[in-house]
């Protein structure tokens, strides 16, 4: 094969696995958004709270410790105990429903049947208010995320593909971070799972229903409560997850709830109530944002992921405001 | 045949209800009706009567809409229901198929059915969606089709068979003849009947089809602005010379065009 086709590949390669964690926050989105007309804007800042949440919990940190010792007088940090990648999920993901719980009771039940808008700012509010909850209970130091994650690039792969380049060229293998294949399988099994979960589970089928009709699930005896509680939760997951990639990459920290950012435009693309939308459109973000980069970047002076999806997200809004998936408005007298 | 209301043993009584929206639209204003086991009551009235409201205090589907019942009482079997949330009444036994029929659009006819049984579960679930086909069987031949896409007719036999899934004792139907060609609205209410013989299925029956209704009810109640105005056997209200001039458009010189006899109704009103 010649190089440029290798390299090509490799691209693409980097550029899907990139689009399977766009798509799984996209997908953190649609959930809420489909269940409840909300756009939620803390889904970011619920990935960072979660990822902070995980590593407080395994290193033993005592939440609030600040506010404890500044109250009492003491001081106290640690329980003194570590608690392995496995558990610290597990408990991080019992807390993420907690606040899921919360966020309903003490928030959204008081506004059914507001205007979306208000919703949308009640979601800013929020992102800034959990934030800030982070940070207090777990301190608003830079952490690093050491769940065991592999790091680095992957040697089976450079050393396999090395070979396939044609006899003569100078070839070295494709490099492919051993982190983002982990984040793939766990993102792409993630949202296999929440498709299974949404299409045929009875709580997927009625988390469907009361998108479809608020009125008509009641009463068929359906709790929008419950339903909301179920999709805030399985945002949190998402978030936990999103939380976990990006955090053990770049460290936890403010800027990872930007990877909300991310999940825009896949959602312009995918339509906001489309989960095959936000499957889809994150793979066509993740690649086309790669392969415009290797193409066009140089000569346009680099950087280009930064904008690459928006644009392509507008142009996609210019000509199919309901996104690629996006559920036909049925609509029939 | 049941034909005396409330000599029968009375499964769902509504006592004197008042209901207020949005804290001040006073809508019913001391409605009074007994729902007999095993019969088919309907609630008559035109439009903007306070039929729907009268169904939806009674499955306290209301409080999602800002509205209150003030004043009143409702029972079922003897037991208070105020307090209930909607899925506490279907597990009573008690659901309404709502107006305009409010099937889940993007949702399969079969999905569609399968959320009625939200509240159960176990074997029975499968043998009763087998029974729904039985009635319906226009549904099993477009189980796979999205619900959005299928007739009018269609959507109104979804939405009593999905209430047909949570396996109820009385069901509220709310103007089942609304939009539908009158030969389907024939055979809607031709399933009504046969469900409330076979399976011994309850309905109170909000309709505007005076016509129809009373033809297939036993007992029925008329509806004016917020209060019942009058009631009795069907077979009684279907000769009442008010309820052919007002509500079936007929008087002793013959048919009325429903022009005249609404500006006639303008002129004269029964109470108040
Ligand atoms: N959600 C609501 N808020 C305020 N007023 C309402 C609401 N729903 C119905 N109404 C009013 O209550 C009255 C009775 O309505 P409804 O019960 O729907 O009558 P019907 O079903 O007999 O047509 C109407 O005047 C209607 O405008
Ligand atoms: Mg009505």
């Amino acid at each position: 094969m010649p190089v440029a086709f290798l390299n090509f590949m490799e691209v693409t390669m980097n550029g899907l696995m990139a689009g399977v964690l766009y798509a799984l926050v996209a997908l953190g989105f649609v959930l809420i958004y489909k269940a409840s007309g909300i756009f939620n804007y803390a889904q970011g800042v619920m990935a960072l709270f979660s990822a902070l949440t995980l590593v407080g919990i395994m290193e033993g940190q005592v939440p609030f410790s600040h506010l404890i010792n500044a109250l009492l007088g003491t001081e106290i940090h640690h329980f003194g105990w570590h608690i392995n990648a496995f558990f610290g999920i597990l408990f991080t993901m019992v807390v993420m429903v907690g606040l899921a719980y919360c966020v309903q009771r003490f928030v959204f039940r008081h506004l059914v049947g507001q205007e979306p808008i208000i919703l949308f700012m009640a979601t800013i509010g929020l992102a800034y208010f959990m934030e800030g909850l982070g940070d207090l209970m777990w301190g608003s130091d830079i952490k690093t995320l050491a769940v065991g994650l592999p790091q680095g690039g992957s040697f089976a792969i450079e050393d396999l593909t090395a070979t396939w380049a044609a006899e003569g060229e100078r070839y070295y293998g494709m490099y492919i971070d051993q982190l983002d294949i982990v984040a793939t399988v766990v993102a792409a099994i993630l949202v296999i799972a929440l498709v299974l979960f949404a299409q045929y589970t009875k709580q997927g089928r009625a988390m469907r229903a009361v998108a479809d009709d608020h009125q008509a699930a009641l009463s068929v005896g359906i709790s929008l409560n419950f339903i909301w509680v179920l999709v805030w939760s399985l945002a949190g997951f998402v978030a936990i997850v999103a939380g976990v990639m990006w955090g053990a990459k770049s460290g936890v920290q403010f800027s990872l709830s930007l990877i909300a950012l991310k999940a825009l435009p896949v959602l312009m693309l995918g339509g906001f109530t489309s989960i095959p939308g936000a499957i889809v459109g994150g793979l066509i973000i993740g690649v086309g944002e790669k392969l415009f980069e290797y193409q066009f970047g140089p000569m346009l002076g680099g950087a280009t992921e930064n904008w690459f999806a928006y644009v392509l997200a507008l142009l996609f809004l210019v000509f199919r405001p309901q996104g690629l998936f996006g559920e036909k408005i049925i609509e029939r007298v | 045949m049941l034909d005396a209301g409330h000599t029968e043993e009375a499964l769902l009584e509504v006592n004197n209800i008042e209901v207020i929206y949005n804290h001040v639209i006073l809508v019913l204003k001391g409605v009074s009706l007994s729902v007999p086991k095993g019969g088919i009551t309907a609630l008559l009235g035109g439009n903007g009567a306070g039929k729907t409201t009268t169904l939806k205090a009674i499955s306290s589907l209301l409080q999602s809409e800002r509205g209150e019942v003030t004043k009143g009482s409702i029972h079922y079997r003897g037991e208070r229901l105020e307090g209930l949330d909607p899925a506490g009444l279907v597990k009573k036994g008690v659901i309404q198929v709502m107006e305009g029929r409010h099937c889940f659009e993007h949702l399969t006819v079969e999905e569609n059915l399968l959320t009625g049984a939200y509240t159960r579960s176990g074997a029975e679930v499968a043998r009763d969606l087998e029974m729904v086909y039985e009635y319906f069987p226009r549904l099993r031949e477009r189980r796979k089709s999205q619900a959005g896409y299928t007739s009018g007719g269609e959507q109104q036999m979804v939405a009593i068979g999905r209430a047909l899934m949570s396996k109820p004792e009385t069901i509220l139907l709310d103007e089942p003849s609304m939009g539908l060609a009158p030969q389907l609205v024939e055979e809607i209410f031709g399933i009504v009947k046969s469900l409330n013989e076979n399976e011994g299925v309850t309905f109170l029956l909000a309709e505007q089809n005076t016509n129809v209704a009373l033809r297939y009810a036993h007992y029925g109640y008329i509806l004016e602005s917020g209060r019942i105005v009058m009631d009795g056997p069907a077979a009684d209200l279907r000769e009442n010379p008010d309820v052919k001039e007002f509500y079936l458009g007929m008087s002793d010189d013959g048919r009325k065009s429903f022009r005249d006899v609404r500006s006639y109704r303008r002129r004269k009103r029964w109470l108040s």
